[in-house]
């Protein structure tokens, strides 16, 4: 089975160009699970099943979604086996973005948008630089300039990515991106797989659910702010 | 160098084969896309933004100098041969015309960065009645400013020897003289239109039907002189307007004023 990882920032269109994406690769007879990890709520299943795929939704709750996501890849993979799925996409909802989803040896995707600013390449993080495909949206209503300079951005950062700019409106472009996951490598399981990045370890009282402000509620790793004089020019 | 492309026919939304099955392409030509909603103009022009091999809907196969793409170039320079204008862009970064256009420069390795951004500026300026400046705000230009500065930008600084526009509305913006810009930069030019006037600008108009190139036309002697009244015609209503933007009233005497280009034999 072929494991492929979507991620990116919120509303960037992650799920319209996968949706666009499995269209393609349906029309070749092959079978696709998707598995959607969310924080509190989703609807995304319901879009994915309007390819009459199965779809399977993991909802994070007060654990930070690629930690859980993480600690459940396992499970996943073996619902996606019980489906006799020849691919399997697990699009994540990463928050923060200081933890990247990649799996070594899987393919690894991430989707940005061009209206998100031409700094966020540099700002995205490891989520951006350990992907092997860099998925740009929102094309279509920047200009051709921005999306240049967006792009070039981009290869600053991860010269080594396949960078694909898809319509999440029309779809136009996700022939491309059908092709980059055809050709990626089927895997037996992910035991022992390594992540491509490490998670770090941010478990504070807040991760566990404390809401009161102040240093006496703040237990485990805490990191403390060290101010830096921001001059003008 | 692109010396042609050409488009090979593919296949309809019915399955068959579509009427035409080469369409040919020269650098400096402006090609019309023409036809109803739905009838397979945006794939057309995805089809060439693809590089299409026989692999997408419509099966058709792009070819560029008689090659297959694949031959021509990596899908990395591929990529970067083609740019695209349409009415729904925005510039959406918050800078300066002058940083913007340095930045954008910077990005493609260009030395000269900033006479090469004057001349951006310059050339917009010819495209536009609203001038821009170099210190003015790029989210902050109008509409017409905007289109004028990206036609500008693809023709001097882009520098991709295919330019797709989809439709530019004529706001702010002379659009004949927009087109005969790029494709006087030695560009393919493809315009998806309804536009009488631009359609008649073209060289080449493909008639989109049912997700097939149905017809070829080239625009006949009659037709070309038809477009010399057409443009008389938007000038008429491009000075109302103008009077209707500066606040003015569109009283009959106002109206009278106006040269109407041989009224008679337009309504006849």
């Amino acid at each position: 089975m072929r494991l492929v990882i979507v991620a990116g920032p919120p509303a960037t269109g992650k799920t319209s160009v996968m949706l666009h994406t499995l269209r393609h690769i349906l029309t070749d007879k092959i079978r696709v699970a998707v598995c959607k990890i969310d924080c509190l709520e989703t609807s995304d299943h319901s879009t994915y099943r309007r390819l009459s795929l199965p779809v399977m939704v993991g909802l994070s709750d007060y654990i930070c979604p690629d930690h859980f996501y993480v600690s459940n890849l396992e499970e996943i993979f073996a619902w996606g086996e019980k489906q006799q799925a020849e691919i399997l996409v697990v699009e994540t909802a990463g928050l923060c973005h200081r933890c990247a989803p990649g799996i070594k040896g899987c393919l690894s995707i991430c989707v940005v948008d061009n209206l998100s600013g031409i700094d966020t390449p540099k700002k995205v993080g490891p989520v951006l630089t350990t992907a092997d495909v860099v998925v740009v949206t929102k094309g279509d209503i920047v200009s051709q300039a921005e999306r240049e300079v967006f792009r070039r951005r981009i290869e600053m950062v991860n010269p080594a990515a396949h960078v694909l700019e898809i319509n999440g409106l029309t779809g136009q472009g996700a022939l491309r991106l059908k092709k980059v996951v055809l050709a990626s490598p089927s895997i037996e399981g992910v035991e022992g797989r390594e992540l491509r990045y490490p998670m770090p370890s941010a478990v504070c009282s807040y991760c566990n659910g404390e809401t009161v402000i102040g240093s006496r509620y703040q237990m485990g790793n805490v990191k403390k702010i060290v101010y830096r004089e921001v001059s003008n020019d | 160098m692109i010396r042609k492309i050409a488009v090979l026919g593919g296949i309809t939304k019915s399955g068959v084969r579509e009427t035409l099955r080469m369409v040919e392409i020269y650098p400096g030509e402006i090609v019309a896309v023409v036809g109803p909603t739905g009838s397979g103009k945006s794939q057309l022009i995805s089809d060439i933004e693809y590089w299409a091999d026989g692999d997408t809907p419509s099966r058709r196969q792009i070819q560029i100098n008689d090659q297959v793409p694949a031959e021509f170039a990596v899908e990395t320079s591929l990529r970067r041969l083609v740019a695209e204008i349409s009415q729904n862009m925005n510039f959406v970064i918050d800078m300066s015309v002058r940083d913007f256009l340095l930045l954008h420069a910077e990005s493609r390795h260009i030395e000269n960065a900033l006479e090469v951004a004057k001349a951006v500026v310059d050339c917009a300026n010819q495209l536009t009645g609203e001038p821009l400046m170099m210190d003015d705000s790029l989210t902050a230009l109008s509409g017409g400013q905007s289109r004028a500065l990206m036609v500008a930008d693809v023709a001097l600084l882009s520098n991709a020897p295919i330019v797709l526009v989809d439709e530019i509305e004529n706001a702010g913006i002379n659009r004949l003289s927009a087109l005969r810009l790029l494709a006087g930069r030695g560009k393919v030019v493809l315009v998806v239109t309804h536009d009488p006037l631009l359609a008649l600008l073209a060289d080449k108009r493909i008639v989109m039907q049912n997700g097939g190139m149905a017809k070829l036309l080239t625009a006949s002697p009659s037709e070309k002189a038809l477009a010399g009244r057409l443009q008389k015609i938007d000038a008429v209503l491009c000075e109302l307007r103008e009077r209707i933007r500066l606040g003015g009233e569109l009283t009959p005497e106002a109206i009278k004023e106006v040269t109407w280009p041989d009224a008679q034999r337009v309504s006849a």
